[in-house]
C-alpha cells in the first residue's frame, strides 16, 4: 500500500529535484523528505557485486525501487532502515533466494564479479555456493554439529577424502570461533547448542563452502548481548577474506561492524556512504530522522 | 406421569429456575449488575442447575433400578409352587407377567396366579411412577428454592457454574475411556473362558488352526486345534504386502505434493487422494476379489505360475491402495511442518531441490513419517472387509504371497457369523483372537504416538 501511495509523489519529486525540496523543508536542509533518489556515492573502486536499477515485485506490488549499490572486496556493508523498507528483500536478491517465492520478480542488473547473476545461463546452485547467507533465526539442520558443517562441502564435492573434509570442518569452525567450544562433541546434534552457538554454527556452515560474499539477514536479532558481541567480532575478522552485506535493525551494530552503510526507506535506497559519515553527518533528512530515532 | 413427560416437566422447571435466578440477582442489587460478583447469567444457570441436576440424577437412577426392584418384589410375592420351579420356568413366568401387563396378551391362557401376579406388578409400577414424580419434582423445587435463596450480591455462582461445566466435560471424555475399558473387559473375560478350555501356549504357539469342538467323543474330525500362528502369519504377510505398496507410493506422493507441486496442483490432487480414504472397505473388497485377484491369476498363469484365485497378493495390493491416503496425508502434513528456514538454509548453501528434500527436509520429517507409517500398519492389521472378501479361509502357514492365506480378522468373522453357541471353545476363540489383535495394534499405536511426540519435542521447539 505504501508503495502505491508513494509512486506519484516520487516522480514529482524527481522532476522538481532539489529546488522544490528547499521550499517544502522546514529547516536549513537542502533535500526534501519527498526526494527518494539515492544520495551519496554508491560505487566502490573494487566491486564484488554491482547492482543497477534493481526493482523487486511481489505480484503487482513493488517492494524495491531502482536500487543502485556496490559491495566491495573485504568490506562490510550495513543495510539499515525501518521494518518493511525492503532491505531484506534486496539482500535476498543477491543470491537469488527470492527465487523460492513464487510471486517474486526481480528486474535490473545484479553482477557478481562482472557476471549477471539473473542471466538465463546462470545456475543458482553454484551462485549460492559463491554467495552464502546467514539468516535471522539460527537454522542448523537436525544433524550432528559435524554434519551441519560437512554437508555443504560434501554436496559440492569440495573434499577428496575424509581427511580433507575433517580439515574443512575444523577450519570453518575455527574461523567461526566455535571450534574450542564444540570440538569434543562434534557428533552431538547442532540443535542442542545455545542460540549464539547455533548462529556461529550457521556461519561456519556458510564459510565451509568457501563463498566470496556472505549475506547476513539480521544475524543477531535473536541473540543476547554477549553472543551478539561474539558474532560482531567474528564479522570483523571475516572481512579479511570475504565481502559481507549485513541487514540489521541495530544502528549501533551497523556503526560497530560496517565500513559503509546504506539507508533504505519504503523500497528506496535513500542514502549510502561511509558509515562514520552516515551516523555523524547524514545528508538526507530521512536518514537523519531514522538515525536520530524520529521513526523506525 | 410418564417418564418422558416427567423429564419434560423437569426441563421446563429448569428454564423457570434460570429466569428466577436471573431476576433475583438483578433485584438484590436493584438493577446494578456491576455490583454482583457474578453476572446475572451465572446466577440464572446456577439456580437452573440446582433445580435440574439432583432431580435428574434421581430420575436416571430410578429408571435403571425400577425394573429390577419391581421384578424382585413380584417374585417374592409369588406362591411357593411357582417360585420353587427351575430358574428357566420362573423367568418364563416373569416374562409372561410383563407381557400381560404391557400388551395384555399371553401365550397360553391366563391362570389365576398369573392374573394375580400381573395385577400386583401393574400396581407396583403405577405406584413407582407416582413416587418418582413426587420425589423428583420435590427435589427440583427444593434445589430451586435453596439456590434461589442463596443468590446474593457476593455469591460466587460463576465459579460453581464453571465447576459444573468442567464436570460435564469430564463426564463426556470418560464416556470414550469407559467404552474402551468395557470393550477390553468383555473381550478379556471371554478370552479367559477360552483359555480355560484351550491352554494359552497351544493358542499362542500352535501352528495348526482348525477351530472345531467335538459334539461326541467318537465323532469324525473331533480333534480341533487352536494355534494362532498361521492366522498371524497370514495377517502379517498381507499387511507386509500392503505396506510394500503403501509406503513408497504414499511417501513419494507426499513428497511431490508438499515440495514440488504448485499450489494449484496441490489443491486439486490432495483432495482427490483423500477420496481414496473415503471409499468403503467393502468396495475395496469386491474390487480385490472380482478385479485384482483374477488379473493376478491370469497374469500368473501367463508366465507359468500357479496362483490361487484368492491370493494374499491380491488382498495385500488392494489393502495397500487403501492405506496410501493415510500415509500420504500424514506424511504431507509432517513434511509441511518442517520449518521453511531449514529449506532456506540448505538452498543458501547451494543445495539443489532434490538434495534439500532428501538430505534435510525428509530426515527432519522422518520421525513423524514413521509415526504415520505405524498408524497405517495398525490399520492394515485390523482391516477386515478386504481380507474377508479376497483372502480366503484356509489357514495355510506360508510365506508365498501367491497362495491363499487367512487372517485373524477373517477368522473372527467366520467364527461369529451365523448362529453360535457362546460357550464352546470354537466361538470363544474369536475373543482370544480379538484380544491378541487388540494388544498388537495397541502396542503399535503406543509406539506411533511415542515417536510422533518425540518428533514434536525435537523439531518444533
Amino acid at each position: 500500500m505504501l508503495m502505491n501511495d508513494m509512486t506519484p509523489d516520487n516522480s514529482l519529486a524527481r522532476e522538481s529535484g532539489v529546488t522544490a525540496s528547499a521550499a517544502a523543508s522546514t529547516g536549513p536542509m537542502r533535500i526534501s523528505r519527498e526526494h527518494h533518489e539515492t544520495v551519496g556515492d554508491y560505487t566502490v573502486a573494487d566491486p564484488r557485486i554491482t547492482c543497477r536499477n534493481v526493482d523487486v515485485y511481489y505480484g503487482d506490488k513493488r517492494a524495491i525501487h531502482a536500487v543502485n549499490l556496490d559491495i566491495g572486496r573485504n568490506e562490510v556493508v550495513a543495510m539499515i532502515g525501518p521494518s518493511g523498507c525492503g532491505k531484506s528483500t534486496f539482500l535476498r536478491c543477491l543470491n537469488r533466494m527470492n527465487d523460492t517465492i513464487e510471486s517474486c520478480r526481480v528486474t535490473g542488473e545484479i553482477e557478481l564479479d562482472g557476471q549477471d547473476i539473473y542471466d538465463k545461463k546462470i545456475d543458482v546452485v553454484p551462485l549460492r555456493s559463491q554467495v552464502g547467507m546467514v539468516f535471522q533465526k539460527p537454522n542448523p539442520f537436525p544433524k550432528s554439529i559435524y554434519e551441519n558443517v560437512a554437508w555443504g562441502p560434501r554436496i559440492h564435492g569440495l573434499a577428496q577424502n575424509k581427511a580433507d573434509l575433517n580439515e574443512i570442518v575444523e577450519t570453518s569452525l575455527q574461523k567461526a570461533g566455535l571450534w574450542s567450544e564444540v570440538k569434543d562433541r562434534l557428533e552431538k546434534p547442532g540443535t542442542g547448542l545455545s542460540g549464539g552457538q547455533q548462529q556461529r554454527l550457521c556461519i561456519a556452515r556458510t564459510i565451509a563452502v568457501s563463498p566470496e560474499v556472505i549475506l547476513m539477514d539480521e544475524p543477531c536479532s535473536a541473540l543476547d548481548p554477549i553472543a551478539t558481541a561474539k558474532i560482531e567480532d567474528l564479522i570483523d575478522e571475516l572481512r579479511q577474506q570475504y565481502s559481507i552485506a549485513i541487514v540489521t535493525h541495530s544502528m549501533q551494530q551497523a556503526a560497530r561492524v560496517s565500513q559503509r552503510t546504506a539507508y533504505f526507506h519504503m523500497g528506496d535506497l535513500i542514502e549510502v556512504g561511509e558509515t562514520a559519515t552516515i551516523f555523524t553527518n547524514p545528508v538526507h533528512p530521512l536518514t537523519e530522522d531514522y538515525i536520530t530515532g524520529r521513526f523506525g | 406421569m410418564q417418564p418422558t413427560t416427567l423429564l419434560l416437566v423437569l426441563i421446563v422447571m429448569a428454564f423457570i429456575a434460570y429466569q428466577m435466578g436471573f431476576r433475583r440477582s438483578l433485584a438484590v442489587v436493584s438493577g446494578k449488575a456491576k455490583q454482583l460478583h457474578s453476572l446475572p447469567l451465572y446466577h440464572g444457570f446456577f439456580v437452573a442447575l440446582a433445580a435440574f441436576i439432583p432431580a435428574f440424577l434421581v430420575f436416571s437412577l430410578w429408571q435403571i433400578l425400577e425394573n429390577t426392584v419391581i421384578t424382585n418384589m413380584v417374585l417374592n410375592a409369588l406362591p411357593d409352587e411357582i417360585s420353587s420351579k427351575a430358574q428357566g420356568d420362573v423367568n418364563l413366568f416373569v416374562s409372561q407377567i410383563k407381557n400381560l401387563v404391557d400388551n395384555g396378551i399371553t401365550a397360553d391362557g391366563i391362570s389365576p396366579q398369573l392374573q394375580q401376579a400381573a395385577n400386583y406388578y401393574a400396581a407396583l409400577q403405577s405406584e413407582s411412577a407416582a413416587w418418582l414424580s413426587r420425589t423428583t419434582i420435590a427435589l427440583s423445587l427444593a434445589g430451586l428454592f435453596i439456590a434461589w435463596r442463596s443468590v446474593k450480591r457476593e455469591a460466587r455462582t460463576r465459579n460453581w457454574v464453571e465447576k459444573a461445566v468442567i464436570g460435564f466435560l469430564i463426564a463426556c471424555s470418560s464416556i470414550a475411556i469407559l467404552t474402551t475399558l468395557g470393550i477390553v473387559l468383555s473381550v478379556l473375560f471371554e478370552s479367559v473362558r477360552f483359555f480355560g478350555q484351550v491352554p494359552f501356549s497351544d493358542f499362542m504357539f500352535g501352528t495348526e488352526w482348525s477351530p472345531q469342538t467335538a459334539l461326541r467323543a467318537d465323532q469324525v474330525g473331533s480333534s480341533g486345534s487352536f494355534g494362532a500362528i498361521p492366522l498371524f502369519a497370514g495377517t502379517l504377510l498381507i499387511s507386509f504386502i500392503a505396506m510394500v505398496v503403501a509406503i513408497p507410493v504414499g511417501l513419494m506422493s507426499a513428497i511431490y505434493l508438499s515440495e514440488y507441486a504448485s499450489l494449484k496442483v496441490r489443491s486439486m490432487v490432495k483432495p482427490l487422494l483423500e477420496i481414496l480414504a473415503g471409499i468403503p472397505t467393502v468396495v475395496y473388497g469386491f474390487f480385490a476379489a472380482l478385479t485384482v485377484a483374477p488379473l493376478i491369476r491370469g497374469f500368473g498363469s501367463a508366465i507359468g505360475l500357479d496362483v490361487a484365485s484368492e491370493s494374499a497378493l491380491a488382498a495385500g495390493l488392494v489393502m495397500g491402495i487403501m492405506i496410501i491416503p493415510f500415509i500420504s496425508s500424514l506424511s504431507d502434513d509432517v513434511i509441511n511442518a518442517v520449518p521453511q528456514s531449514m529449506r532456506d538454509g540448505a538452498y543458501a548453501l547451494g543445495a539443489t531441490k532434490s538434495e534439500t528434500v532428501r538430505k534435510v527436509v525428509f530426515p527432519a520429517a522422518l520421525p513423524g513419517v514413521i509415526g504415520g507409517i505405524l498408524l497405517g500398519v495398525s490399520r492394515a492389521i485390523g482391516e477386515t472387509m478386504i481380507v474377508v472378501m479376497a483372502a480366503g479361509l484356509a489357514a495355510n502357514l506360508t510365506l508365498n504371497p501367491l497362495e491363499a492365506v487367512t487372517t485373524v480378522t477373517v477368522q473372527i468373522v467366520t467364527l461369529l457369523t451365523g448362529d453360535q453357541e457362546f460357550d464352546s471353545a470354537k466361538t470363544l476363540a474369536a475373543f482370544a483372537l480379538g484380544l491378541l489383535l487388540f494388544v498388537t495394534t495397541l502396542i503399535l499405536n503406543v509406539i506411533a504416538l511415542y515417536v510422533v511426540r518425540k518428533y514434536r519435542e525435537e523439531i518444533l521447539v
